[in-house]
C-alpha cells in the first residue's frame, strides 16, 4: 500500500501509488481510523468526491476539504493533521523550492562552504537565522527552516539498517530555548522587563518556539516513514485521543486538555438529572389560566394551563479518594465535582486518604480548581495516621460524623480505586450508606481485569453498590448518559 | 434516494469564497473559505462547530450577504418542537371559522369548511417550511442546535436530506429551489453521528493573530495599527490562560471599540486594569488574569 520510498516528492496527489488516487485515499481514511476516529462509509465516499472537486494542487485545499467530510469532532483535527502530512507530504526538495522562492541568501548555508564569513560552523549560522525567524514569527518561514533544519542535523550516520532522523538532534544542536532571552529583548524592544508586556511577549515566544518543534517533528516523521514506511510511523505518531487518556496515567499537560472536557460533561450530568425533573406528568389544572386563555377562541378550552410541579432539587454527595494512587483520577473527579457545584446547590463533596473531611468548602463556584486542590492537601483533615488508603476507617468516619447527609433523596458518588492495603474494607458501612440513598455508584479508575487483584477490594464493593469501570473521560461519558 | 433540487453553485473558485465574503465584511481564512466553498459545490449542510464568539452566525449572515440571499433563521432551544419549527395550524382562526359559519345562516356545509380550514390561509409557516418554500435565494441558519432536544435532529434530518415537508392536510412540500444550509453548534452535546454524516463539518477556533488582527482592523478601522497588533497579543496571551470563559472575537472587538471610545492609545497595565471587564466576564477570570500577566 505504501509509496515507494524514492518518490515523495511527487505533489501533493501522487499518482504512483497503487490502485491511483482511489487507492492512495482509502489507505488515508483507514489509517485515520486506525486512529480511533469513526469515519462511515458514506464519509468516505463523500472524501472521493472532495477530490474531485478541489484543487489537487493547492495542498491546503486538500487538507481542509478532506478534514470537513471526514471529521466530526474539533479534538479530532491534530491527530488528522499528523496523518495527513505524512499521507500527502510536501515535495522532498525544500532547498529548491528555496532556491526559486528565497531570496535572502539562505541556501548558502545549505550550499556554500563558509566563505570568509568567520569560522562559523552551520550549526551556529542556523541557529542565528532561527534567532531572526522566531523573533519575526513567520510561521510558514518557520516551517521552511524547519524542514531544512532536519535535513543538516537531524540525520544519524548512515547504517546497514538505513538513516535515521531524530527530532532531538535538531533541538540539541540548536537549543532553541537559550534564545529565549535574546528574543525577549527584541520583542520588548527596549521597554522595561518584568511587567505586563514581558509575560505576554513570553507567552508568544513559548507559542513561536512549540510551533517550530511541531514543525520539526512532521519533517522528522515524515522522512522516516520515507525510510521505514508509512504506516509504522502513523502507529507512533499519533497520540490517543483526549477522551481515551487513561486517567491513572494523565501527564501533567494532558491535565488542561481534561480540563476542557469536564465543562460539557459536568453540564450534561446537570441536564441530566434536572431533565428527569422536567419530564413526566405535568402539575395540577390552573383553572383560572385555562379560562382566561379560552377567551382567545371564543370560550373554548382548547389549551389547558397548568401549575408548574414542585422542583425536587437532587442533591448529590461525591466521596473521593484523593491518595496518590490515584492522584490523576481524583484530580479530574475534583473538577468535575466544581463544575457540578456551578450547577447545582445541593452537592456535597468528601474526600478521604484514611480520614474523611468534607471539601465542599474549596469549591465556591468560581474558585479556581488547581488552587482548591492545593488546599484540599493542605488544610482539609484526610490524613489520620500515615496517608495511605484506608477504606473501611474513611467510610466509618464519614457515616460516623455526618449521619444525616445520604438520605433517601441523595444520589451518592463514590470515587476511588477500592485498593484497602489489606485493612478492612468497611463493607457493613459502605452497604448502609448504599441502602439510605436513593441511588449509589462507584466509579473505579482501574481496568475491570484488575479489580480484585493485590489489595484491590473492588470486587467486594461491587457486590453492594453498583460499581463501573470509568478509565477514561469517555467512559465518564457514557456513565453520565445512563443515569 | 431521490437527489434534492439541484442549483447552480454561487461560487467559482475558492478564493472567489473569501473574496466575496471578505466584501461582506468577514475575513475567511483557508479552512473556512475552502469548506464553505464544498459545501455550496456539493450542495451540504454546513455545520459550523467552535466556541461562543468566534463568528459563527457572522458566517451564515455574511454568506447571505455574499450570495443576495434572505437570511430565515431558526434559533434553537430546549422544548423547540415541530410547532415551532416547521409549521402550525392557526387554529385559533380555524375555531373563528367554524364558529363563523355557524353563526351565518347559509349554513356552509361541512365539507367546504374542512377544505377551508386546511388552507394556505390558516398555515403557519415557520422557519423550515419558509426555507423549503422560497423561490428567491435563501441562507437557513439553524443556530444553535445542540440546545435542541434530540427530537429536533430527526426532523431535521428529514428536511436537510430531502429538502420536502410533509403536511398530511395539504401534501407534500417540495423546495423548487434548495436553500444554502448553515447549521451552528457550541458542542455543549454531542450531535447525532447521522445529522453530522449529512453535513460538510467547520471546526472554528480563535483566529491565527494575523488574522485577529485584520479582522480587528476591518471591523474597527478607526484603531492604530499599532494598538491593534497590542491588543491581539494582550488578548492571545489572555487565551494560553485556563479561563474559565477565554475572551473571543467578538470581545476583542469590543475591546478594540472600547479602547476607542476612551482614547487610549497604548494598551498599558493601566489601561488594561480599567477595561480587562470588556473581555473577562467572570470574577475569578480576572483576577487570575492579573495575577499571570502581572497587573498590579
Amino acid at each position: 500500500m505504501a509509496m515507494p520510498a524514492a518518490q515523495p516528492a511527487a505533489p501533493a496527489a501522487g499518482p504512483a501509488a497503487p490502485g491511483g488516487l482511489a487507492g492512495h485515499l482509502d489507505g488515508f481514511v483507514r489509517a485515520i481510523r486506525d486512529a480511533g476516529i469513526p469515519v462511515g462509509i458514506s464519509q468516505a465516499v463523500d472524501a472521493a468526491e472532495i477530490l474531485t472537486v478541489v484543487d489537487l494542487l493547492d495542498r491546503e485545499q486538500l487538507r481542509h476539504g478532506l478534514a470537513a467530510v471526514l471529521l466530526q469532532r474539533g479534538n479530532q483535527r491534530q491527530i488528522y493533521d499528523t496523518l495527513f502530512d505524512l499521507w500527502w507530504p510536501l515535495g522532498d526538495r525544500p532547498a529548491a523550492v528555496d532556491a526559486d522562492g528565497d531570496t535572502d541568501g539562505s541556501e548558502a548555508v545549505t550550499l556554500d562552504a563558509p566563505d570568509g564569513e568567520g569560522e562559523l560552523d552551520p550549526a551556529q549560522r542556523l541557529r542565528e537565522e532561527l534567532a531572526r525567524l522566531l523573533a519575526e514569527g513567520d510561521e510558514e518561514e518557520l516551517a521552511r527552516f524547519a524542514r531544512r533544519a532536519v535535513a543538516l542535523l537531524g540525520q544519524t550516520a548512515p547504517s546497514p539498517s538505513g538513516q535515521s532522523w531524530f527530532s532531538y538532534r535538531v533541538m540539541r544542536a540548536l537549543s532553541p530555548d537559550s534564545l529565549v532571552s535574546s528574543l525577549l529583548e527584541g520583542l520588548l524592544a527596549g521597554g522595561e522587563r518584568g511587567g505586563m508586556a514581558e509575560q505576554v511577549a513570553r507567552g508568544e515566544i513559548r507559542e513561536r518556539l512549540k510551533s517550530f518543534k511541531d514543525a520539526v517533528d512532521t519533517e522528522v516523521r515524515r522522512r522516516q516513514a520515507d525510510e521505514r514506511g508509512r504506516d509504522r510511523i502513523a502507529k507512533s505518531a499519533v497520540k490517543p485521543l483526549a477522551d481515551q487518556m487513561d486517567f491513572l496515567r494523565a501527564q501533567q499537560g494532558d491535565l488542561a486538555e481534561l480540563r476542557r472536557m469536564v465543562a460539557p460533561l459536568a453540564r450534561r450530568l446537570a441536564v441530566r438529572l434536572s431533565a428527569r425533573r422536567r419530564m413526566g406528568r405535568e402539575g395540577r389544572l390552573d383553572f383560572r389560566k385555562t379560562v382566561r386563555a379560552s377567551l382567545g377562541t371564543g370560550g373554548v378550552p382548547v389549551v389547558t394551563h397548568h401549575r408548574p410541579r414542585k422542583i425536587h432539587k437532587p442533591e448529590l454527595v461525591v466521596l473521593c479518594d484523593i491518595s496518590g494512587s490515584v492522584a490523576g483520577f481524583s484530580h479530574f473527579t475534583l473538577m468535575l465535582t466544581q463544575a457540578l457545584r456551578e450547577h447545582f446547590s445541593g452537592v456535597r463533596a468528601f474526600a478521604f486518604v484514611d480520614s474523611t473531611d468534607e471539601v465542599t468548602r474549596f469549591f465556591s463556584p468560581g474558585a479556581d480548581v488547581a488552587d482548591a486542590v492545593r488546599r484540599i492537601g493542605r488544610e482539609a483533615d484526610v490524613v489520620a495516621f500515615e496517608g495511605h488508603s484506608d477504606y473501611g476507617n474513611a467510610l466509618e468516619v464519614f457515616a460516623d460524623r455526618w449521619p444525616t447527609v445520604v438520605g433517601p433523596k441523595t444520589s451518592l458518588m463514590v470515587l476511588g480505586d477500592g485498593r484497602t492495603n489489606y485493612r478492612p474494607p468497611g463493607l457493613p458501612v459502605l452497604a448502609d450508606l448504599v441502602q439510605r440513598s436513593r441511588s449509589a455508584h462507584w466509579l473505579n479508575p482501574e481496568p475491570r481485569r484488575l479489580w480484585g487483584s493485590g489489595d484491590s477490594a473492588a470486587l467486594k464493593y461491587a457486590e453492594v453498590v453498583d460499581m463501573v469501570e470509568c478509565r477514561n473521560a469517555a467512559q465518564l461519558a457514557d456513565f453520565v448518559t445512563t443515569l | 434516494m431521490p437527489r434534492p433540487p439541484t442549483q447552480l453553485p454561487q461560487f467559482s473558485s475558492v478564493s472567489d469564497v473569501a473574496k466575496r465574503l471578505s466584501a461582506a465584511g468577514y475575513l475567511t481564512d483557508k479552512q473556512i473559505a475552502t469548506t464553505v466553498f464544498l459545501a455550496d459545490r456539493l450542495g451540504k449542510p454546513l455545520l459550523v462547530e467552535g466556541p461562543a464568539g468566534t463568528g459563527k452566525t457572522e458566517l451564515a449572515k455574511a454568506l447571505a450577504a455574499a450570495t443576495d440571499a434572505e437570511l430565515i433563521r431558526l434559533q434553537c432551544y430546549e422544548g423547540l418542537d415541530e410547532a415551532r419549527a416547521l409549521y402550525e395550524w392557526n387554529y385559533k382562526k380555524q375555531l373563528l371559522r367554524i364558529q363563523a359559519s355557524q353563526a351565518s345562516a347559509d349554513g356552509a356545509d361541512w365539507h367546504s369548511v374542512h377544505d377551508d380550514i386546511f388552507g394556505e390561509e390558516f398555515l403557519l409557516s415557520r422557519p423550515l417550511l419558509t426555507a423549503i418554500r422560497r423561490t428567491e435565494p435563501t441562507v437557513l441558519l439553524i443556530d444553535e442546535t445542540d440546545k435542541a432536544d434530540v427530537e429536533v435532529e430527526g426532523l431535521l434530518l428529514e428536511v436537510l436530506s430531502d429538502f420536502q415537508v410533509t403536511i398530511p392536510e395539504l401534501g407534500t412540500v417540495v423546495a423548487t429551489r434548495r436553500p444554502t444550509v448553515v447549521l451552528t453548534s457550541n458542542a455543549t452535546r454531542e450531535l447525532s453521528e447521522a445529522l453530522k454524516r449529512r453535513c460538510l463539518y467547520l471546526s472554528l477556533d480563535y483566529p491565527s493573530a494575523e488574522r485577529e488582527r485584520e479582522i480587528v482592523l476591518s471591523r474597527v478601522p478607526d484603531l492604530a495599527p499599532g494598538l491593534a497588533e497590542q491588543l491581539v497579543r494582550t488578548i492571545r496571551a489572555l487565551r494560553a490562560l485556563e479561563l474559565k470563559k477565554s475572551p473571543s472575537i467578538s470581545e476583542t472587538l469590543d475591546w478594540a471599540q472600547t479602547l476607542l471610545e476612551l482614547g487610549l492609545d497604548t494598551l498599558d497595565e493601566t489601561a488594561i486594569g480599567e477595561t480587562l471587564g470588556v473581555v473577562l466576564k467572570h470574577a475569578s477570570d480576572q483576577e487570575r488574569a492579573a495575577a499571570e500577566l502581572r497587573l498590579n
